[in-house]
């Protein structure tokens, strides 16, 4: 591989893009070599991203909602968020979220359990009642407690929910983004597409656009502040999403993760939650 | 009543509470809670002669909530009182501990001991096989609030399900409306004279198992209960004066149950169902129904849900009286999605043969972070003479409740 050597010239422009190749030529030398169709493309760099996800065992980690309506005003949900992460094909991760805030909701627990096609399996705890309710999940384009995100957005990312179709690639702030459009295959979902911008060095998603059944565009999410931990899993501690029909805004700011915390099976069932606190 | 103007006192601090000040992190000591304020409407004229004439009938309610949390999360200490003060019903006033109790979490099991609270069950109309706490039942008319009860749990997670046993020592009596207060029925109920089956009484040592398990698109639970009734029998009985009152009686009962929810899309499918003896004849009875939302109703971010369920009762007249023997009930749920949790759920019960109908409205929205509203409407029609609400008919009434969180 090329170096540029540091004290004879600095790169220039031609330099700069050898450079660029060369890089994507190792990037996509997993990939088959032949001439790919788009769709082959997309599909390469999904996998990829949920190749890098493989392994993080499990996490934890509190956020704060905060939703704004079109006049500005502001309020507030602190939840915890706990994910297992299942290695089995045609089954996603399970996950557990706890509110925190607002008080007259503390204690109200969401147990869910990610399918590939089939709709999740998912329960709600009421802790005034101590009722576990087993809940349709039929509800995928539902505004997840009252916020512009849908209890779709929120799922884990499972390659087999969509078909994949690469764009084009294009600059995305300081990087260079692979622009993948997704569609859903799952039943009920609100979305005839997903547009997303991926990095090229971390396969990380930047922004995602969201089309209604409509074919409009009806929300933008923003993911910053991306931090690795293990070395290898890289988070979001940022998500901004904008419903461009309503003027409305969410952002979860999420707390530093903890990985590998040694969160079993035995604390993601409905029985379990009936003790969570 | 020195004890309602100290608990008057609390309950007007509780107020003053800022938001979070109370919770101390350090400790791994939580101390929340809340506290409302009540007001009851009855429209109508009384029923019975003595009975409270009352249109507006206050109360104030405090329940803090003490938690205490060893290093390690595995260990839980949890103590909440409850007190209500109400201005018309000298029984409503009352105290209790909801729950006191030491909770050790295993990976795989756990052991919870002292007093606490338990729900079984899926269905919305009646709680069939719901069985482990007393109802407390001067709190509303709907048997959602419960006594604490004495119990020591151990519960066990495994690939077959959970399994669950219960030892319950001490029995909680249900609470009655006080003898002038509206909502007590035709007779006044003697709540602190009730006899029972067992010669042990209320020391009677109670047992329960229950395994619960989930496959595919069902959630299931099998149950069986051993000990004194929740339910008692109303013995009728002639005061020294003589009123005309009821003693509640609590006999001895075995019930096994059955709880089962198919969900599939947008359908959700309930079924429970009881076998017991000890009252009168052995009997069956049953819950059954579905629940259905159309999310999303006309473009907008709401939910609606439609509830049907068919109740069957099979209990003779050895057993205590049941409204529930030949009904079906219709349900509406609303839920706004909004940021202020907004949700209504209005229903009716009716009887089959004699139409005798119980509606209810209850709707909730959260003011702010500290503050909640809830509005409840609950009413009777085509009620026969003889009719289980025969002697509720003129009690009729709405509630309004804000309650403060701190």
């Amino acid at each position: 591989m090329i170096r540029p050597n540091p004290l004879s010239l600095r790169p220039n422009k031609m330099f700069r893009s050898l450079l660029i190749t060369s890089a994507l030529a190792v990037a996509v030398s997993s990939l088959p070599a032949v001439a790919e169709t788009s769709e082959e493309k997309g599909l390469a760099i999904a996998r990829e991203i949920d190749k890098r996800d493989i392994g993080f065992g499990d996490s934890q980690s509190t956020l704060t909602m905060t939703l704004t309506n079109k006049h500005g005003e502001k309020s507030v949900r602190k939840l915890r968020l706990s994910t297992l992460e299942i290695l089995d094909d045609g089954v996603g991760d399970k996950s557990l979220t706890v509110f925190d805030h607002p008080r007259d909701v503390k204690g109200t627990a969401f147990l869910s359990f990610t399918k590939i096609l089939e709709p999740d399996d998912q329960w709600l705890f009421l802790p005034a009642l101590k009722r576990v309710k087993r809940i349709s999940s039929a509800n995928k384009s539902g505004p997840f407690v009252g916020s512009e995100f849908a209890y779709e957005d929120l799922v884990s990312f499972e390659v087999g929910k969509y078909t994949f179709k690469w764009i084009r690639d294009e600059a995305c702030g300081e990087l260079s983004c692979f622009v993948v459009e997704r569609f859903p295959l799952y039943e009920n979902s609100g979305y005839t597409r997903q547009v997303t911008w991926v990095d090229q060095t971390e396969y990380r998603v930047q922004k995602v656009e969201f089309y209604d059944r409509k074919e409009s565009l009806l929300k933008t999410l923003d993911q910053s502040n991306y931090t690795q931990y293990l070395n290898k899993y890289w988070r979001p501690l940022k998500m901004h999403m904008v419903n461009h029909q309503t003027g409305k805004e969410t952002t979860l700011e999420f707390s530093p993760y903890e990985f590998q915390v040694g969160l079993n099976a035995g604390s993601f069932t409905p029985n379990r939650l009936k003790k969570i606190r | 009543m020195r004890t309602g103007r100290l608990l008057f006192a609390l309950f007007l601090a509780t107020l003053l509470i800022p938001y979070g000040s109370v919770a101390t992190q350090a400790a791994a000591m939580e101390i929340e809670g809340s506290s409302s304020m009540e007001v009851r409407l009855f429209p109508n004229a009384r029923t019975y002669r003595g009975q409270q004439r009352s249109v507006i009938s206050p109360s104030l309610t405090l329940e803090p909530e003490f938690v205490y949390e060893l290093d390690t999360g595995n260990d839980r200490f949890t103590l909440i009182p409850f007190a209500r003060l109400d201005t018309h019903d000298d029984r409503r006033s009352h105290l209790d501990l909801r729950e006191a109790n030491w909770l050790h979490l295993a990976e795989t099991w756990d052991l919870r001991v002292g007093l606490g609270k338990v729900f079984w069950g899926v269905t919305e109309s009646r709680h069939l096989v719901d069985i482990i706490n007393q109802t407390d039942a001067v709190e509303n008319t709907d048997g959602e609030d419960k006594l604490g009860q004495p119990m020591i749990t151990y519960n066990l997670e495994t690939d077959w399900g959970s399994f669950s046993g219960f030892v319950l020592p001490g029995f909680r009596e249900r609470t009655f409306a006080d003898d002038d207060a509206r909502l007590r029925g035709p007779r006044p109920v003697q709540q602190d004279d009730a006899t029972y089956d067992s010669s042990a009484e209320a020391k009677h040592i109670d047992f329960a198992l229950r395994w619960a398990q989930t496959i595919g698109d069902v959630d299931m639970g099998l149950s069986h209960f051993h000990g004194t009734s929740r339910e008692p029998r109303a013995v009728p009985a002639t005061r020294a004066d003589g009123t005309a009152v009821f003693v509640p009686h609590y006999d001895q009962i075995d019930q096994t149950g059955i709880d089962a929810q198919l969900t599939q899309g947008a359908w959700l499918w309930k079924l429970e169902s009881i076998v017991r003896t000890g009252h009168g004849e052995r009997f069956a009875a049953a819950v059954a129904g579905l629940e259905y939302t159309f999310y999303q109703v006309s473009g907008g971010i709401s939910d609606v849900g439609v509830i049907a369920e068919y109740q069957y009762d099979g209990r003779d007249a050895g057993a205590p009286a049941t409204l529930s023997n030949n009904d079906v009930f219709f349900g509406v749920r609303w839920t706004a999605n909004d940021t202020n949790d907004t949700s209504a759920l209005a229903g009716a019960l009716i009887d089959r043969i004699t139409q005798e109908t119980a509606i209810s409205i209850e709707a909730e929205r959260r003011l702010n972070d500290n503050w909640k509203a809830e509005i409840e409407g609950r009413w009777t029609e085509n009620v026969p003479t003889n009719g289980s609400f025969a002697g509720i008919t003129h009690d009729d009434h709405m509630i309004i409740r804000l309650s403060r969180f701190f």
